[in-house]
């Protein structure tokens, strides 16, 4: 495999990282806020 | 073409790829006339849950577009308009196309299901199963009447909102539903006027390509006559007030004068088709308007 070629995968592979990472951080966020949500109007559906 | 496929094979594709694949246009307005549905029903809705059920259908709007890009490459590659999205252009693999697609389809569902309401997310699946199955695998290839049909799909958002609201359905999400669907005619006819040869080219039997232009500009004409009615009953069964209405009819006397000057003229070679453009111009906007006053009216209501 051509070093460039190695290099991009690196960087593609970092960014799907950083992004996967965001993204689960906002979804726990969004179940904490959800849980919450729920609590105060009575217990859920 | 055979040096990106193969780079495709090897390299993984960049996460603005993943979300090219969910077509973040075309989301805006689902988005919006989810939003609106949901802001017009005669309930108010926790900030949290309205926001997930607008992420719920975002994302099921997402994977829908997602799963149509995996399906439709090979008619992408041969169009214009889309021959650059990430797969036609190599740069992903349809296999990761579609385990995106049904995992963010199922993603959505469950999310939706779980924190807001069952008849959301039930109308949320047929939507996105109506997108892929109906319209994409079944319809597009086969019939001119494709986006007749396939228009449903678009016009479910206004529904979920409303259901993921009151849990329920009602006459005036089902109306707004008949407004989206009736809409989506004149909007694709007056775009694959203009983009004909692109159709042709990818063997996609839209109205112009299989029954000519005149045929397509009657059919806009024809079409626009129950969407007038779809989108002025809100208010004429006064399920809406004056506000809506008078802003329904001046927009759709708009687009009835944009839909008549398409339908009635005729066009040589080299046409720049203007009208046509502009009436595929006004048909966004007008949802735009119409599902903005909507909730408006129902504010000051």
């Amino acid at each position: 495999m051509h070093e460039d070629d190695e290099k991009l995968i690196r960087t593609r592979q970092r960014g799907r990282a950083v992004v996967m990472g965001v993204l689960l951080g906002a979804l726990v966020l969004l179940i904490f806020a959800i849980t919450i949500a729920k609590i105060k109007a009575g217990g859920g559906q | 073409m055979t040096t990106t496929i193969a780079q495709a094979s090897i390299l993984p594709a960049d996460w603005r790829d993943f979300l090219a694949l969910t077509k973040p246009r075309v989301m805006t307005l689902v988005v919006f006339t989810g939003l609106c549905g949901m802001l017009a029903a005669p309930v108010a809705v926790d900030p949290v849950l309205g926001f997930t059920a607008i992420l719920c259908i975002a994302l099921g709007a997402g994977a829908a577009g997602a799963l149509n890009q995996w399906y439709e490459a090979d008619l992408d590659a041969k169009m214009k308009r889309t021959e650059r999205r990430p797969l036609p252009a190599g740069r992903m693999d349809r296999q990761s196309a579609l385990h995106f697609g049904v995992g963010l389809g199922a993603f959505s569902v469950i999310l939706m299901g779980l924190a807001v309401n069952l008849v959301a997310a039930a109308i949320l699946t047929v939507s996105i199963l109506f997108y892929v199955l109906v319209y994409t695998v079944w319809l597009k290839r086969r019939t001119p009447q494709n986006i007749v049909i396939g228009g449903a799909a678009g016009a479910f958002p206004p529904l979920i909102g409303w259901a993921a609201a009151t849990g329920h359905v009602a006459t005036l999400p089902i109306l707004l539903f008949a407004l989206v669907f009736l809409w989506t005619p004149p909007h694709f006819w007056a775009l694959a006027l203009f983009m004909k040869s692109d159709y042709a080219a990818a063997g996609v039997p839209m109205l112009p390509v299989v029954a000519g232009e005149r045929a397509t500009r009657l059919q806009i004409g024809l079409y626009t006559i129950p969407m007038a009615i779809a989108a002025i009953a809100p208010w004429a069964l006064r399920l809406t007030g004056t506000l809506y209405g008078g802003v329904a009819i001046a927009a759709t006397g708009v687009f009835a004068g944009l839909a008549l000057r398409v339908s009635t003229r005729s066009t040589g070679a080299g046409d720049a088709m203007r009208p046509e453009k502009r009436l595929f111009a006004w048909s966004i906007l007008y949802l735009f308007i119409l599902f903005g006053a909507l909730v408006v009216d129902r504010w000051i209501g």
